[in-house]
Protein backbone atom coordinates (compact mmCIF):
# COMPACT_ATOMS: atom_id res chain seq x y z
CA UNK A 1 0.00 0.00 0.00
CA UNK A 2 2.62 1.97 0.17
CA UNK A 3 1.86 3.75 -3.48
CA UNK A 4 -0.80 5.27 -1.88
CA UNK A 5 -0.12 8.76 -0.28
CA UNK A 6 -2.25 9.76 2.73
CA UNK A 7 -4.57 12.72 2.40
CA UNK A 8 -3.19 15.47 5.09
CA UNK A 9 -5.65 17.13 7.89
CA UNK A 10 -8.16 18.67 5.96
CA UNK A 11 -7.13 22.50 5.46
CA UNK A 12 -9.02 25.25 5.88
CA UNK A 13 -10.12 26.52 1.85
CA UNK A 14 -11.60 29.87 0.74
CA UNK A 15 -14.19 28.88 -2.10
CA UNK A 16 -13.37 29.24 -5.29
CA UNK A 17 -9.40 29.40 -6.76
CA UNK A 18 -8.34 28.05 -3.42
CA UNK A 19 -7.15 25.01 -4.63
CA UNK A 20 -5.00 27.17 -6.98
CA UNK A 21 -1.37 28.41 -6.30
CA UNK A 22 -1.90 32.08 -4.64
CA UNK A 23 -2.74 33.97 -7.95
CA UNK A 24 0.07 36.10 -8.85
CA UNK A 25 -0.51 40.40 -9.67
CA UNK A 26 -0.69 39.53 -13.47
CA UNK A 27 -3.18 36.71 -13.12
CA UNK A 28 -5.57 38.90 -10.97
CA UNK A 29 -5.41 41.58 -13.70
CA UNK A 30 -6.79 38.99 -15.60
CA UNK A 31 -9.73 37.94 -13.95
CA UNK A 32 -10.29 42.02 -13.50
CA UNK A 33 -10.48 42.17 -16.81
CA UNK A 34 -12.62 39.10 -17.30
CA UNK A 35 -14.96 40.59 -14.61
CA UNK A 36 -15.30 44.07 -16.67
CA UNK A 37 -16.34 42.47 -20.04
CA UNK A 38 -18.90 40.13 -17.82
CA UNK A 39 -20.02 43.57 -17.21
CA UNK A 40 -19.99 43.24 -13.38
CA UNK A 41 -19.14 45.69 -10.35
CA UNK A 42 -15.88 44.34 -9.29
CA UNK A 43 -15.75 45.07 -5.87
CA UNK A 44 -13.70 44.47 -2.54
CA UNK A 45 -14.52 43.01 0.44
CA UNK A 46 -12.25 41.92 3.87
CA UNK A 47 -12.63 40.37 6.94
CA UNK A 48 -10.63 38.69 9.69
CA UNK A 49 -9.60 35.24 9.26
CA UNK A 50 -11.54 33.89 11.77
CA UNK A 51 -14.63 35.72 11.22
CA UNK A 52 -14.32 34.71 7.47
CA UNK A 53 -16.86 32.32 7.32
CA UNK A 54 -19.62 34.88 7.95
CA UNK A 55 -21.27 35.69 4.12
CA UNK A 56 -20.82 38.60 5.34
CA UNK A 57 -17.18 40.65 5.38
CA UNK A 58 -16.80 44.24 5.42
CA UNK A 59 -17.43 46.42 2.47
CA UNK A 60 -14.07 48.33 1.08
CA UNK A 61 -15.65 52.08 -0.02
CA UNK A 62 -18.42 51.17 -2.39
CA UNK A 63 -18.54 49.06 -5.42
CA UNK A 64 -16.61 50.06 -8.36
CA UNK A 65 -19.52 50.76 -10.51
CA UNK A 66 -18.77 51.45 -14.27
CA UNK A 67 -14.72 51.17 -13.64
CA UNK A 68 -13.18 49.95 -16.65
CA UNK A 69 -9.87 50.54 -15.26
CA UNK A 70 -7.89 46.94 -14.12
CA UNK A 71 -5.11 49.00 -12.78
CA UNK A 72 -7.35 51.51 -10.94
CA UNK A 73 -8.79 47.84 -9.20
CA UNK A 74 -5.36 46.65 -8.72
CA UNK A 75 -4.55 49.69 -6.21
CA UNK A 76 -7.58 49.63 -4.58
CA UNK A 77 -6.81 45.88 -4.12
CA UNK A 78 -3.54 46.81 -2.50
CA UNK A 79 -4.82 49.90 -0.24
CA UNK A 80 -7.76 47.36 1.01
CA UNK A 81 -4.61 45.01 2.01
CA UNK A 82 -2.19 47.98 3.53
CA UNK A 83 -4.93 49.17 5.24
CA UNK A 84 -6.21 45.81 6.93
CA UNK A 85 -2.84 43.78 6.86
CA UNK A 86 -3.60 40.09 8.22
CA UNK A 87 -7.08 40.48 6.75
CA UNK A 88 -8.45 38.43 4.34
CA UNK A 89 -9.41 40.18 1.19
CA UNK A 90 -11.97 38.61 -1.35
CA UNK A 91 -12.79 40.16 -5.06
CA UNK A 92 -16.46 40.19 -6.04
CA UNK A 93 -18.01 40.94 -9.39
CA UNK A 94 -21.54 41.86 -9.08
CA UNK A 95 -23.62 41.15 -11.72
CA UNK A 96 -26.90 43.53 -11.49
CA UNK A 97 -28.83 41.59 -14.24
CA UNK A 98 -28.84 37.93 -12.23
CA UNK A 99 -28.69 39.91 -8.75
CA UNK A 100 -25.85 37.71 -7.94
CA UNK A 101 -22.22 38.02 -7.99
CA UNK A 102 -20.56 36.66 -10.91
CA UNK A 103 -17.29 35.36 -9.30
CA UNK A 104 -15.74 36.09 -6.14
CA UNK A 105 -12.54 34.51 -4.87
CA UNK A 106 -9.90 35.51 -2.18
CA UNK A 107 -7.03 37.45 -3.51
CA UNK A 108 -4.94 38.10 -0.05
CA UNK A 109 -5.35 34.86 1.81
CA UNK A 110 -3.10 36.34 4.95
CA UNK A 111 -3.61 34.84 8.16
CA UNK A 112 -2.82 31.49 6.72
CA UNK B 1 -76.00 31.97 -33.35
CA UNK B 2 -77.49 29.62 -35.95
CA UNK B 3 -78.45 26.31 -33.99
CA UNK B 4 -76.41 22.96 -35.80
CA UNK B 5 -78.63 20.22 -35.86
CA UNK B 6 -77.12 16.71 -34.32
CA UNK B 7 -76.67 14.07 -36.61
CA UNK B 8 -75.02 10.75 -34.93
CA UNK B 9 -72.73 8.89 -36.51
CA UNK B 10 -68.30 9.12 -37.29
CA UNK B 11 -67.01 11.98 -38.74
CA UNK B 12 -63.37 12.48 -40.39
CA UNK B 13 -61.34 14.40 -37.42
CA UNK B 14 -59.73 16.72 -39.88
CA UNK B 15 -63.30 18.53 -40.81
CA UNK B 16 -63.03 19.62 -36.83
CA UNK B 17 -59.57 19.55 -35.76
CA UNK B 18 -57.39 20.36 -38.69
CA UNK B 19 -57.66 24.27 -38.61
CA UNK B 20 -54.77 25.35 -41.08
CA UNK B 21 -55.81 28.62 -41.26
CA UNK B 22 -55.72 29.21 -37.29
CA UNK B 23 -52.97 31.50 -36.24
CA UNK B 24 -52.34 30.45 -32.50
CA UNK B 25 -53.37 32.60 -28.92
CA UNK B 26 -50.46 33.75 -26.82
CA UNK B 27 -52.57 31.76 -24.46
CA UNK B 28 -52.35 28.90 -26.17
CA UNK B 29 -50.18 25.70 -24.82
CA UNK B 30 -48.06 24.87 -28.39
CA UNK B 31 -47.39 20.99 -29.33
CA UNK B 32 -45.63 19.51 -32.00
CA UNK B 33 -45.64 15.86 -32.41
CA UNK B 34 -43.44 13.61 -34.45
CA UNK B 35 -46.05 11.24 -36.07
CA UNK B 36 -45.35 7.95 -37.93
CA UNK B 37 -49.13 6.89 -39.05
CA UNK B 38 -50.53 3.62 -40.36
CA UNK B 39 -50.29 2.96 -44.08
CA UNK B 40 -52.67 5.12 -45.58
CA UNK B 41 -54.10 7.48 -43.32
CA UNK B 42 -53.93 11.11 -44.88
CA UNK B 43 -51.58 13.07 -42.37
CA UNK B 44 -53.80 15.44 -41.73
CA UNK B 45 -56.45 13.41 -40.96
CA UNK B 46 -54.09 11.58 -38.34
CA UNK B 47 -52.62 14.77 -37.04
CA UNK B 48 -56.19 16.13 -36.51
CA UNK B 49 -56.71 12.61 -34.85
CA UNK B 50 -53.88 13.58 -32.43
CA UNK B 51 -55.48 16.90 -31.79
CA UNK B 52 -58.99 15.29 -30.78
CA UNK B 53 -57.65 12.67 -28.99
CA UNK B 54 -55.33 14.74 -26.64
CA UNK B 55 -58.20 17.23 -26.28
CA UNK B 56 -62.32 17.07 -26.74
CA UNK B 57 -62.81 14.44 -29.08
CA UNK B 58 -63.52 10.61 -29.28
CA UNK B 59 -64.07 8.36 -31.81
CA UNK B 60 -67.60 9.08 -33.09
CA UNK B 61 -70.03 12.11 -32.79
CA UNK B 62 -71.54 12.68 -29.40
CA UNK B 63 -75.00 14.68 -28.67
CA UNK B 64 -73.04 16.19 -25.83
CA UNK B 65 -70.85 18.08 -27.81
CA UNK B 66 -73.35 20.55 -28.45
CA UNK B 67 -74.50 21.62 -24.98
CA UNK B 68 -70.82 23.35 -24.80
CA UNK B 69 -68.69 25.83 -27.37
CA UNK B 70 -66.98 22.39 -28.60
CA UNK B 71 -64.77 25.00 -31.09
CA UNK B 72 -63.54 26.77 -28.20
CA UNK B 73 -62.15 24.38 -26.07
CA UNK B 74 -60.99 21.75 -28.79
CA UNK B 75 -57.29 20.76 -29.55
CA UNK B 76 -56.20 22.33 -33.44
CA UNK B 77 -53.43 20.74 -35.46
CA UNK B 78 -52.52 23.76 -37.00
CA UNK B 79 -49.37 23.28 -39.03
CA UNK B 80 -47.45 19.86 -40.47
CA UNK B 81 -43.68 19.87 -41.51
CA UNK B 82 -41.73 17.34 -42.87
CA UNK B 83 -38.81 15.67 -40.48
CA UNK B 84 -35.78 16.56 -42.40
CA UNK B 85 -34.14 13.42 -43.85
CA UNK B 86 -37.07 11.16 -42.85
CA UNK B 87 -40.33 10.59 -45.05
CA UNK B 88 -41.74 8.15 -42.64
CA UNK B 89 -42.39 10.37 -40.19
CA UNK B 90 -44.07 14.23 -39.98
CA UNK B 91 -44.28 16.93 -37.52
CA UNK B 92 -47.62 18.38 -36.14
CA UNK B 93 -48.23 21.41 -34.37
CA UNK B 94 -51.00 21.58 -32.37
CA UNK B 95 -52.78 24.32 -30.27
CA UNK B 96 -54.71 23.85 -27.19
CA UNK B 97 -56.78 26.71 -25.05
CA UNK B 98 -55.34 27.04 -21.91
CA UNK B 99 -58.82 26.36 -20.53
CA UNK B 100 -58.27 22.78 -21.09
CA UNK B 101 -55.63 22.52 -18.35
CA UNK B 102 -56.04 23.24 -14.55
CA UNK B 103 -53.84 25.74 -12.91
CA UNK B 104 -50.41 25.04 -11.68
CA UNK B 105 -50.67 21.16 -12.69
CA UNK B 106 -47.94 19.65 -14.99
CA UNK B 107 -49.71 16.50 -14.24
CA UNK B 108 -53.31 17.75 -15.78
CA UNK B 109 -51.29 18.52 -18.60
CA UNK B 110 -49.61 15.39 -19.57
CA UNK B 111 -52.19 13.10 -18.62
CA UNK B 112 -54.10 15.26 -21.71
CA UNK B 113 -51.17 15.39 -23.86
CA UNK B 114 -49.63 12.17 -23.52
CA UNK B 115 -52.76 9.86 -22.47
CA UNK B 116 -54.99 7.61 -24.93
CA UNK B 117 -53.73 9.06 -28.16
CA UNK B 118 -49.83 7.79 -27.63
CA UNK B 119 -52.28 4.29 -27.85
CA UNK B 120 -54.11 5.39 -30.67
CA UNK B 121 -54.26 2.23 -33.13
CA UNK B 122 -54.14 4.90 -36.62
CA UNK B 123 -50.80 5.54 -35.23
CA UNK B 124 -47.04 3.39 -35.77
CA UNK B 125 -45.68 5.96 -33.65
CA UNK B 126 -46.05 8.93 -31.87
CA UNK B 127 -43.45 11.54 -29.89
CA UNK B 128 -44.01 14.41 -28.09
CA UNK B 129 -41.11 16.81 -29.33
CA UNK B 130 -41.55 20.14 -27.89
CA UNK B 131 -44.22 22.31 -25.94
CA UNK B 132 -44.43 26.18 -25.71
CA UNK B 133 -46.32 26.75 -22.53
CA UNK B 134 -47.52 29.99 -22.58
CA UNK B 135 -46.55 32.55 -19.57
CA UNK B 136 -49.77 33.12 -18.57
CA UNK B 137 -49.52 29.19 -17.64
CA UNK B 138 -46.24 29.52 -16.14
CA UNK B 139 -47.16 32.05 -13.56
CA UNK B 140 -49.68 29.74 -12.08
CA UNK B 141 -47.13 27.61 -11.40
CA UNK B 142 -44.57 27.40 -8.41
CA UNK B 143 -41.82 26.54 -10.46
CA UNK B 144 -37.75 25.61 -8.80
CA UNK B 145 -38.38 26.53 -4.71
CA UNK B 146 -35.10 28.29 -4.75
CA UNK B 147 -33.55 28.65 -7.99
CA UNK B 148 -29.47 29.09 -9.47
CA UNK B 149 -29.35 32.86 -7.49
CA UNK B 150 -30.45 31.72 -4.18
CA UNK B 151 -28.75 28.78 -4.28
CA UNK B 152 -25.15 30.46 -5.24
CA UNK B 153 -26.44 32.78 -2.31
CA UNK B 154 -26.74 29.98 -0.11
CA UNK B 155 -23.46 27.92 -0.63
CA UNK B 156 -21.68 31.17 -1.19
CA UNK B 157 -20.18 29.79 -4.46
CA UNK B 158 -19.28 32.40 -7.08
CA UNK B 159 -17.77 32.17 -10.57
CA UNK B 160 -17.29 28.26 -11.11
CA UNK B 161 -19.66 24.93 -11.42
CA UNK B 162 -20.62 23.06 -8.37
CA UNK B 163 -18.75 19.72 -7.94
CA UNK B 164 -20.36 16.82 -6.51
CA UNK B 165 -19.97 12.92 -6.08
CA UNK B 166 -22.44 10.03 -6.02
CA UNK B 167 -21.45 7.36 -3.18
CA UNK B 168 -20.87 4.41 -4.41
CA UNK B 169 -21.42 1.23 -4.04
CA UNK B 170 -24.83 2.44 -5.07
CA UNK B 171 -26.24 -0.35 -2.74
CA UNK B 172 -25.15 -2.38 0.31
CA UNK B 173 -22.97 -0.03 2.60
CA UNK B 174 -23.92 0.63 6.04
CA UNK B 175 -24.76 3.79 7.31
CA UNK B 176 -21.83 4.75 8.93
CA UNK B 177 -19.68 3.78 6.13
CA UNK B 178 -21.25 5.81 4.00
CA UNK B 179 -20.98 8.88 6.45
CA UNK B 180 -16.96 7.54 6.07
CA UNK B 181 -17.18 8.16 2.23
CA UNK B 182 -19.40 11.64 2.24
CA UNK B 183 -17.15 13.07 4.56
CA UNK B 184 -13.87 11.76 2.84
CA UNK B 185 -14.87 13.24 -0.71
CA UNK B 186 -16.62 16.59 1.17
CA UNK B 187 -13.19 17.51 3.06
CA UNK B 188 -11.02 16.83 0.02
CA UNK B 189 -12.99 19.78 -2.09
CA UNK B 190 -16.26 18.89 -3.47
CA UNK B 191 -19.25 21.08 -2.66
CA UNK B 192 -22.02 18.01 -2.78
CA UNK B 193 -22.82 14.22 -2.18
CA UNK B 194 -25.38 12.77 -3.42
CA UNK B 195 -27.56 9.23 -2.05
CA UNK B 196 -27.67 7.13 -5.74
CA UNK B 197 -31.31 7.41 -6.79
CA UNK B 198 -31.76 3.54 -5.88
CA UNK B 199 -30.82 4.57 -2.03
CA UNK B 200 -34.25 5.05 -0.34
CA UNK B 201 -34.79 3.33 3.07
CA UNK B 202 -33.10 -0.77 2.49
CA UNK B 203 -32.48 -3.01 5.16
CA UNK B 204 -28.80 -2.76 5.04
CA UNK B 205 -29.09 1.38 5.55
CA UNK B 206 -32.08 2.46 7.03
CA UNK B 207 -33.01 6.32 6.00
CA UNK B 208 -32.63 7.63 9.31
CA UNK B 209 -28.93 6.27 10.32
CA UNK B 210 -28.07 7.27 6.70
CA UNK B 211 -29.02 10.98 6.89
CA UNK B 212 -27.79 11.34 10.60
CA UNK B 213 -24.40 10.09 9.82
CA UNK B 214 -24.41 12.19 6.70
CA UNK B 215 -25.46 15.22 8.34
CA UNK B 216 -22.34 14.63 10.82
CA UNK B 217 -19.90 14.37 8.31
CA UNK B 218 -21.20 17.42 6.14
CA UNK B 219 -20.87 19.57 8.96
CA UNK B 220 -17.41 18.40 10.00
CA UNK B 221 -16.40 19.39 6.65
CA UNK B 222 -17.66 22.29 6.70
CA UNK B 223 -16.49 23.23 10.28
CA UNK B 224 -12.97 22.09 8.92
CA UNK B 225 -12.66 23.53 5.21
CA UNK B 226 -14.64 26.69 6.17
CA UNK B 227 -16.93 26.04 2.76
CA UNK B 228 -20.16 25.55 2.21
CA UNK B 229 -21.35 21.77 2.03
CA UNK B 230 -24.16 19.78 1.17
CA UNK B 231 -25.34 16.22 0.47
CA UNK B 232 -28.49 15.37 -1.50
CA UNK B 233 -30.81 13.38 0.96
CA UNK B 234 -32.75 11.37 -1.22
CA UNK B 235 -36.72 11.45 0.38
CA UNK B 236 -38.32 9.52 -2.46
CA UNK B 237 -39.97 7.23 -0.69
CA UNK B 238 -43.40 4.45 -1.50
CA UNK B 239 -45.59 7.24 -0.47
CA UNK B 240 -46.12 11.43 -0.02
CA UNK B 241 -46.51 10.75 3.70
CA UNK B 242 -42.98 8.86 4.04
CA UNK B 243 -41.22 11.31 2.18
CA UNK B 244 -42.47 14.20 4.10
CA UNK B 245 -41.42 12.27 7.01
CA UNK B 246 -38.05 12.22 5.75
CA UNK B 247 -37.55 15.65 4.60
CA UNK B 248 -39.01 17.04 7.83
CA UNK B 249 -36.15 15.30 9.46
CA UNK B 250 -33.58 16.54 7.03
CA UNK B 251 -34.39 20.04 7.49
CA UNK B 252 -34.52 18.49 11.66
CA UNK B 253 -30.77 18.12 11.32
CA UNK B 254 -29.94 20.91 9.56
CA UNK B 255 -29.37 19.86 5.82
CA UNK B 256 -29.36 22.53 2.98
CA UNK B 257 -30.85 20.36 0.33
CA UNK B 258 -32.56 17.21 -0.22
CA UNK B 259 -33.43 14.78 -3.48
CA UNK B 260 -36.49 13.38 -5.13
CA UNK B 261 -36.78 11.51 -8.08
CA UNK B 262 -39.23 12.97 -9.86
CA UNK B 263 -40.34 10.29 -12.62
CA UNK B 264 -40.70 7.09 -10.57
CA UNK B 265 -41.79 9.42 -7.80
CA UNK B 266 -44.12 10.81 -10.19
CA UNK B 267 -45.06 14.56 -10.63
CA UNK B 268 -47.85 15.04 -7.83
CA UNK B 269 -45.49 14.19 -5.25
CA UNK B 270 -42.26 16.00 -6.71
CA UNK B 271 -45.05 19.67 -6.80
CA UNK B 272 -46.13 18.65 -3.36
CA UNK B 273 -42.25 18.43 -2.23
CA UNK B 274 -41.43 21.45 -4.14
CA UNK B 275 -43.81 23.51 -2.47
CA UNK B 276 -42.24 21.80 0.95
CA UNK B 277 -38.97 23.33 0.10
CA UNK B 278 -39.93 26.46 -0.69
CA UNK B 279 -41.79 26.74 2.56
CA UNK B 280 -38.74 25.32 4.63
CA UNK B 281 -35.69 26.81 3.11
CA UNK B 282 -34.47 23.80 1.35
CA UNK B 283 -33.06 23.33 -1.85
CA UNK B 284 -34.35 20.56 -4.04
CA UNK B 285 -31.96 18.30 -6.07
CA UNK B 286 -33.93 16.41 -9.12
CA UNK B 287 -33.04 12.48 -10.23
CA UNK B 288 -34.71 11.27 -13.65
CA UNK B 289 -34.69 7.41 -12.88
CA UNK B 290 -36.79 6.12 -16.04
CA UNK B 291 -36.51 9.48 -18.32
CA UNK B 292 -34.90 7.32 -21.04
CA UNK B 293 -37.81 4.75 -21.40
CA UNK B 294 -39.68 7.80 -21.65
CA UNK B 295 -37.47 9.74 -24.24
CA UNK B 296 -34.22 7.79 -25.92
CA UNK B 297 -36.36 6.29 -28.99
CA UNK B 298 -36.42 8.67 -31.71
CA UNK B 299 -39.64 8.10 -32.92
CA UNK B 300 -41.75 7.18 -29.90
CA UNK B 301 -42.13 8.76 -26.11
CA UNK B 302 -41.96 12.30 -25.08
CA UNK B 303 -38.42 14.02 -25.92
CA UNK B 304 -36.68 14.77 -22.78
CA UNK B 305 -36.70 18.65 -23.43
CA UNK B 306 -40.55 18.12 -22.41
CA UNK B 307 -39.17 16.43 -19.38
CA UNK B 308 -37.16 19.39 -18.67
CA UNK B 309 -39.85 21.83 -19.04
CA UNK B 310 -42.71 19.42 -16.95
CA UNK B 311 -40.04 19.63 -14.32
CA UNK B 312 -38.92 23.23 -14.24
CA UNK B 313 -42.93 24.08 -13.90
CA UNK B 314 -43.01 21.05 -10.95
CA UNK B 315 -40.03 22.39 -9.54
CA UNK B 316 -36.92 21.43 -8.35
CA UNK B 317 -33.57 23.74 -8.38
CA UNK B 318 -30.91 20.75 -9.64
CA UNK B 319 -31.55 18.73 -13.03
CA UNK B 320 -29.72 15.72 -14.12
CA UNK B 321 -28.78 16.97 -18.02
CA UNK B 322 -26.43 14.71 -19.24
CA UNK B 323 -23.38 15.35 -20.39
CA UNK B 324 -22.39 14.71 -23.87
CA UNK B 325 -18.98 13.98 -22.68
CA UNK B 326 -19.75 10.72 -20.72
CA UNK B 327 -20.99 7.18 -20.74
CA UNK B 328 -24.70 8.19 -20.85
CA UNK B 329 -26.74 9.02 -23.77
CA UNK B 330 -26.38 13.04 -25.03
CA UNK B 331 -26.34 14.57 -28.29
CA UNK B 332 -23.99 17.97 -27.82
CA UNK B 333 -26.88 20.46 -29.42
CA UNK B 334 -29.74 18.86 -28.16
CA UNK B 335 -27.85 19.19 -24.48
CA UNK B 336 -27.47 22.49 -25.70
CA UNK B 337 -30.68 23.67 -25.93
CA UNK B 338 -32.14 21.70 -23.13
CA UNK B 339 -30.15 23.14 -20.96
CA UNK B 340 -31.01 26.46 -21.87
CA UNK B 341 -34.48 25.57 -21.60
CA UNK B 342 -33.28 25.06 -17.50
CA UNK B 343 -31.27 28.04 -17.04
CA UNK B 344 -32.59 31.33 -18.93
CA UNK B 345 -35.61 33.52 -18.72
CA UNK B 346 -36.56 33.25 -22.63
CA UNK B 347 -35.76 30.33 -24.86
CA UNK B 348 -35.92 31.52 -28.72
CA UNK B 349 -37.14 29.06 -31.30
CA UNK B 350 -33.85 26.97 -32.47
CA UNK B 351 -34.12 24.35 -34.65
CA UNK B 352 -30.68 23.60 -34.99
CA UNK B 353 -30.80 22.70 -30.86
CA UNK B 354 -33.99 20.98 -31.59
CA UNK B 355 -36.29 23.89 -30.11
CA UNK B 356 -39.62 24.26 -31.95
CA UNK B 357 -41.00 26.93 -30.17
CA UNK B 358 -39.87 29.99 -28.11
CA UNK B 359 -40.39 30.16 -24.43
CA UNK B 360 -40.78 32.48 -22.14
CA UNK B 361 -40.39 31.90 -18.50
CA UNK B 362 -41.09 35.02 -17.07
CA UNK B 363 -38.96 35.64 -13.63
CA UNK B 364 -39.86 31.75 -12.98
CA UNK B 365 -36.10 30.92 -11.57
CA UNK B 366 -33.62 28.42 -13.36
CA UNK B 367 -32.89 24.92 -12.61
CA UNK B 368 -29.09 23.69 -12.42
CA UNK B 369 -28.35 21.40 -15.17
CA UNK B 370 -26.45 18.35 -13.43
CA UNK B 371 -23.83 16.80 -15.31
CA UNK B 372 -23.53 13.17 -14.13
CA UNK B 373 -22.38 9.49 -15.83
CA UNK B 374 -19.04 8.68 -16.14
CA UNK B 375 -16.87 11.70 -16.08
CA UNK B 376 -13.44 12.12 -14.63
CA UNK B 377 -10.85 14.56 -14.73
CA UNK B 378 -10.00 14.39 -18.42
CA UNK B 379 -13.16 15.44 -19.28
CA UNK B 380 -13.94 18.69 -16.96
CA UNK B 381 -12.08 21.10 -19.76
CA UNK B 382 -14.94 19.76 -22.25
CA UNK B 383 -17.68 20.35 -19.42
CA UNK B 384 -16.95 24.25 -18.35
CA UNK B 385 -17.42 24.98 -21.83
CA UNK B 386 -20.48 22.92 -22.38
CA UNK B 387 -21.78 23.78 -19.36
CA UNK B 388 -20.29 27.34 -18.04
CA UNK B 389 -20.48 28.16 -14.22
CA UNK B 390 -24.14 27.58 -13.48
CA UNK B 391 -23.81 23.96 -13.28
CA UNK B 392 -23.18 20.87 -11.54
CA UNK B 393 -20.27 18.19 -12.09
CA UNK B 394 -21.11 15.32 -10.85
CA UNK B 395 -18.76 12.50 -10.50
CA UNK B 396 -18.91 8.93 -9.13
CA UNK B 397 -16.01 6.90 -10.22
CA UNK B 398 -14.43 9.50 -11.02
CA UNK B 399 -13.91 10.63 -7.52
CA UNK B 400 -14.09 7.64 -5.69
CA UNK B 401 -11.99 5.38 -8.37
CA UNK B 402 -9.02 7.63 -6.83
CA UNK B 403 -5.84 5.51 -6.21
CA UNK B 404 -5.76 7.34 -3.03
CA UNK B 405 -9.16 7.34 -2.06
CA UNK B 406 -12.26 9.57 -1.78
CA UNK B 407 -10.42 12.83 -0.46
CA UNK B 408 -7.55 13.12 -3.25
CA UNK B 409 -9.99 12.27 -6.08
CA UNK B 410 -11.89 15.35 -4.90
CA UNK B 411 -9.17 17.67 -4.75
CA UNK B 412 -7.82 16.39 -8.02
CA UNK B 413 -11.42 16.93 -9.64
CA UNK B 414 -12.03 20.86 -7.74
CA UNK B 415 -7.97 21.41 -8.91
CA UNK B 416 -9.17 20.53 -12.43
CA UNK B 417 -11.91 22.88 -12.30
CA UNK B 418 -10.76 25.58 -11.01
CA UNK B 419 -7.84 24.86 -13.11
CA UNK B 420 -9.59 25.18 -16.40
CA UNK B 421 -12.03 28.17 -14.73
CA UNK B 422 -8.81 29.92 -14.32
CA UNK B 423 -7.58 29.29 -18.04
CA UNK B 424 -11.00 30.26 -19.55
CA UNK B 425 -11.28 33.79 -17.53
CA UNK B 426 -7.87 34.27 -18.65
CA UNK B 427 -8.55 33.77 -22.46
CA UNK B 428 -7.46 30.42 -23.34
CA UNK B 429 -9.66 28.09 -25.26
CA UNK B 430 -10.16 25.63 -22.92
CA UNK B 431 -11.95 22.50 -25.32
CA UNK B 432 -8.47 22.79 -27.20
CA UNK B 433 -5.99 23.25 -24.93
CA UNK B 434 -7.37 20.99 -22.30
CA UNK B 435 -4.52 18.70 -21.94
CA UNK B 436 -1.77 21.80 -21.49
CA UNK B 437 -4.18 23.59 -18.79
CA UNK B 438 -4.54 20.33 -16.65
CA UNK B 439 -1.21 19.35 -17.06
CA UNK B 440 -0.12 22.70 -15.41
CA UNK B 441 -2.52 22.76 -12.99
CA UNK B 442 -1.13 18.99 -11.79
CA UNK B 443 2.60 20.55 -11.12
CA UNK B 444 1.02 21.72 -8.12
CA UNK B 445 -1.52 18.71 -7.45
CA UNK B 446 0.16 15.03 -7.17
CA UNK B 447 -3.69 14.28 -6.70
CA UNK B 448 -4.32 15.80 -10.05
CA UNK B 449 -1.77 13.93 -11.65
CA UNK B 450 -2.52 10.38 -10.72
CA UNK B 451 -5.69 10.93 -11.59
CA UNK B 452 -4.60 11.91 -14.97
CA UNK B 453 -2.75 8.98 -15.30
CA UNK B 454 -5.67 6.50 -14.21
CA UNK B 455 -7.90 8.02 -16.64
CA UNK B 456 -6.13 9.04 -19.83
CA UNK B 457 -7.15 6.36 -21.74
CA UNK B 458 -10.83 5.99 -20.77
CA UNK B 459 -13.36 7.31 -23.49
CA UNK B 460 -17.44 6.73 -24.16
CA UNK B 461 -17.33 7.37 -27.87
CA UNK B 462 -20.33 5.45 -28.72
CA UNK B 463 -22.29 7.09 -31.51
CA UNK B 464 -26.05 9.14 -29.96
CA UNK B 465 -29.21 6.82 -30.46
CA UNK B 466 -31.63 9.74 -30.58
CA UNK B 467 -30.03 12.23 -32.64
CA UNK B 468 -31.95 15.77 -33.61
CA UNK B 469 -33.47 15.77 -37.12
CA UNK B 470 -31.34 16.57 -39.75
CA UNK B 471 -31.61 15.64 -43.41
Amino acid sequence: MDEIKPYKATERKGETFSYLPPFTPEKIRKHIAYMIAQGWSPAIEHTEPEKSYSNFWYLWKLPFFGEKSVEKVMAEIEACHRDNLGHVVRLTGFDNYTQCRGTAFIVHRSGR
Amino acid sequence: MPQKTYKAGVKDYRENYWTPDYTPLDTDLLACFKIVPQAGVPREEIAAAVAAESSTGTWTTVWTDMLTDIDYYKGRAYRIEPVPGDNTAFYAFVAYPIDLFEEGSVVNVLTSLVGNVFGFKALRSLRLEDLRFPIAYVMTCGGPPNGIQVERDRLNKYGRAFLGCTIKPKLGLSAKNYGMAVYECLRGGLDFTKDDENVNSQPFMRWRHRFEFVMEAVLKAQAETGERKGHYLNVTAATPEEMYKRAEFAKELGAPIIMHDYLTGGLCANTGLANWCRDNGMLLHIHRAMHAVLDRNPYHGIHFRVLVKCLRLSGGDHLHSGTVVGKLEGDRNATLGWIDTMRESFIPENRARGLFFDQDWGSMPGVMPVASGGIHVWHIPALVNIFGDDSCLQFGGGTLGHPWGNAAGATANRVALEACTDARNQGRQIEREGKEVLTEAAQHSPELKIAMETWKEIKFEFDTVDKLDVG
